[in-house]
């Protein structure tokens, strides 16, 4: 089985993020990057499938230079290679972009099976995995949370609104990971010094064609301080009056 | 904790993400336990298992000996990673790495490598290193644990106080004298006359073993003495690798107690404000932050020296003596910020200030790691 994980270098949930001084991109200075936490679960799953039916896992990011250390993560994990599809003005780039740039990779490396995270943490679109499957006419399943990985076809399942729904197809697919489907591995110390020898291929990229821009950053609003009505029982009719007339919550 | 000097920019991506395994290791698998653990004088081995699959037990072991033969700054970082968790933790991993794997590499045939290292490595056989006696502390060239040499074998008697992981050890190496030199022994822990203790009554490392070990008239192999350990030399180089993690461990430990406290300070309001937003608070903080991050840099540069030939055991006890002292001032002054509750078991600074009570005597007492930089600064020894 060749399998390719399509992972992305995101800042960490716990930083606190900057606004940089051109008020349109992040400050990364302070900032600490990580490998994707859902890209992390696609990561594992990848590995699952292939200490379970046999095969190699490829690693493929669109990222700037420091976009390596994701790769060495995943790579530390225990995939096999990685491709890094280099462009120092990756990190915010348009969507449509980086999956025509994945869509062209994995056509030319024709895996069995493509894995990625159902989104990523920073720019939350969940727009790269359907786009890529739309670019390369490949059948996509977003979000599984359930999988069984077979020789020639998977049984996948994603939760929908008030349910469940059950997919089985055969391979060339794509399939988005949810939390929950596993639980990743540490990359150990010994993972750690055997990715050191382990290849990445690094392809510059240009992101011409980019049509997204983005013009302004800004932080969401400071929070506006609550209120006390009063105190007991008393004063519920005036609390419940306030929530349904001023704050709207309730009807 | 912020990085005002990117600390950070020092490291490799690899050094990164092995901190981050260590850090992820220890907020999963010991932190939402480790107060109950302390509490209840209980270590936790089945966490050794797991540290042996992480690489945490043969870390700078050739890959031959089930190692993963990486830098002294990756040990560093690992070890302060565990010391956030816990002292006790960290102390296992630095007798299992420093005083068991180490000597046994550095000092062993190749055949006690080869059977004993992989299984040290793995977490399978549990190792405790036997220097100190009862009366014999920072002079352990005074100790009285004896081997007597037969055509066969060697015969030991004498007893070892304050043994880390002592019983739960399936392999001793045993320090004592053999015609009045200084030599190591394996013993193995089911050999007749082999008995352990543990010292329960301690308020300080309490979710790590330690123990007294007795020796009975334990018959020994001829091919259990580590043939190239010769004299005091052989133990010292051995503490050397210990104590440098120690002065790792210890700004793991700091870290801890500052994190703690700068949350406390953040979100504690007396008379209508964050206590951080007055002034002897900040002064407090400033002064743990300070001489954390001078430590650290200490403590880096001190890995990387030890990969070279610059490096020198008293570059180790610098590293040991200043960061554990300042550990410990760490852990009073956030102590202090956090008023009463900082002596509540429901936030680990008055743990780890018991803790490390113990690292600031063991392996080196403070006071003799001053007197060996003393000796080193003026020529003269006063010990």
């Amino acid at each position: 089985m060749k399998i390719y994980v399509c992972v992305k270098q995101v800042p960490d949930t716990e930083t606190k993020v900057k606004v940089a001084e051109d008020g349109k991109s992040l400050d990364e200075r302070d900032l600490t990057l990580i490998l994707n936490p859902y890209c992390e679960f696609a990561v594992e799953e990848g590995l699952r499938i292939k200490e379970k039916l046999g095969g190699d896992v490829t690693l493929v990011t669109v990222g700037p230079d420091g976009a390596k250390a994701a790769l060495r993560s995943g790579l530390a994990m225990g995939a096999d290679s990685a491709i890094h599809l280099s462009a120092d003005n990756a990190r915010m780039a348009d969507s449509f972009v980086i999956a025509s740039l994945l869509a062209e990779q994995i056509k030319a490396g024709a895996p069995d099976l493509v894995l990625m995270g159902k989104k990523s943490v920073d720019t939350d679109m969940q727009a790269v995995p359907p786009m890529t499957a739309a670019l390369l006419n490949l059948p996509i399943v977003t979000a599984v949370v359930e999988a069984e990985w077979n020789i020639d076809s998977a049984k996948l399942v994603r939760e929908i609104e008030g349910g469940k729904e059950r997919y089985e197809m055969a391979y060339p697919l794509i399939a988005t990971i949810d939390k929950g489907l596993n639980e990743p591995r540490y990359a150990s110390l010994k993972g750690i010094m055997q990715a050191k020898k382990k290849p990445i291929e690094t392809k510059t990229v240009n992101l011409s064609g980019e049509t997204l821009v983005i013009e302004k950053m800004s932080y969401p609003p400071v929070a506006q301080p609550g209120k006390i009505v009063g105190e007991g029982a008393a004063v519920a009719p005036e609390l419940i009056r306030l929530l349904r007339e001023e704050a709207k919550v309730i009807e | 904790m912020k990085d005002l000097l990117h600390f950070d920019e020092l490291l490799s991506d690899d050094e990164k993400l092995i901190r981050q395994t260590a850090s992820d290791f220890i907020r999963d698998e010991l932190e939402p336990y480790i107060e109950i653990w302390f509490a209840n004088g209980e270590f936790p081995q089945h966490l050794v298992k797991k540290m042996a699959e992480l690489g945490f037990l043969g870390i700078s072991l050739p890959e031959e000996f089930g190692g993963s033969a990486a830098s002294p700054l990756m040990y560093g970082l690992i070890m302060e990673q565990l010391e956030y968790g816990d002292s006790g933790i960290r102390s296992f991993a630095s007798v299992q790495n420093s005083l068991v794997n180490y000597p046994i590499w550095k000092y062993g045939s190749d055949k006690q490598k080869k059977y004993w290292l992989p299984r040290l490595a793995a977490g399978e056989v549990i190792g405790c290193f036997g220097l100190t006696e009862a009366d014999f502390g920072s002079n352990p060239a005074g100790m009285r644990t004896r081997a007597q040499e037969y055509a066969n074998h060697y015969i030991l008697n004498g007893s070892k106080m304050w043994i880390t992981n002592g019983s739960i050890a399936d392999i001793a190496i045993v320090w004592a004298k053999l015609d009045g030199e200084l030599r190591a022994f394996l013993v193995p822990t089911d050999t007749p006359g082999f008995s352990a203790r543990e010292i329960k009554d301690k308020w300080s490392l309490r979710a790590s073993v330690t123990s007294e070990l007795v020796f009975e008239g334990c018959q020994i192999p001829k091919e259990n003495i580590l043939a190239l350990a010769k004299g005091l030399k052989a133990p010292l180089s051995c503490l050397t690798q210990a104590r440098f993690g120690i002065a790792w461990g210890a700004l793991g430990a700091a870290k801890a107690c500052l994190n703690a406290a700068l949350n406390y300070a953040a979100t504690r309001i007396q008379f209508d404000k964050p206590i951080g937003a007055f002034q002897l608070s900040q002064e407090k903080l400033v002064e743990i932050y300070s001489r954390l991050i001078q430590g650290e840099l200490a403590a880096w540069r001190v890995a990387k020296l030890k990969e070279g030939a610059l490096f020198d055991h008293n570059q180790v006890s610098f590293i040991k003596r200043n960061n554990v002292e300042l550990a410990r001032e760490t852990a009073k002054s956030a102590r202090s910020i956090l008023g009463a509750n900082g002596i509540s078991a429901e936030y680990p600074i008055m743990r780890h200030l018991m803790n490390l009570e113990s690292v600031y005597t063991y392996e080196g007492t403070h006071e003799i790691h001053t007197l060996i930089l003393g000796k080193y600064l003026t020529g003269e020894s006063a010990f």
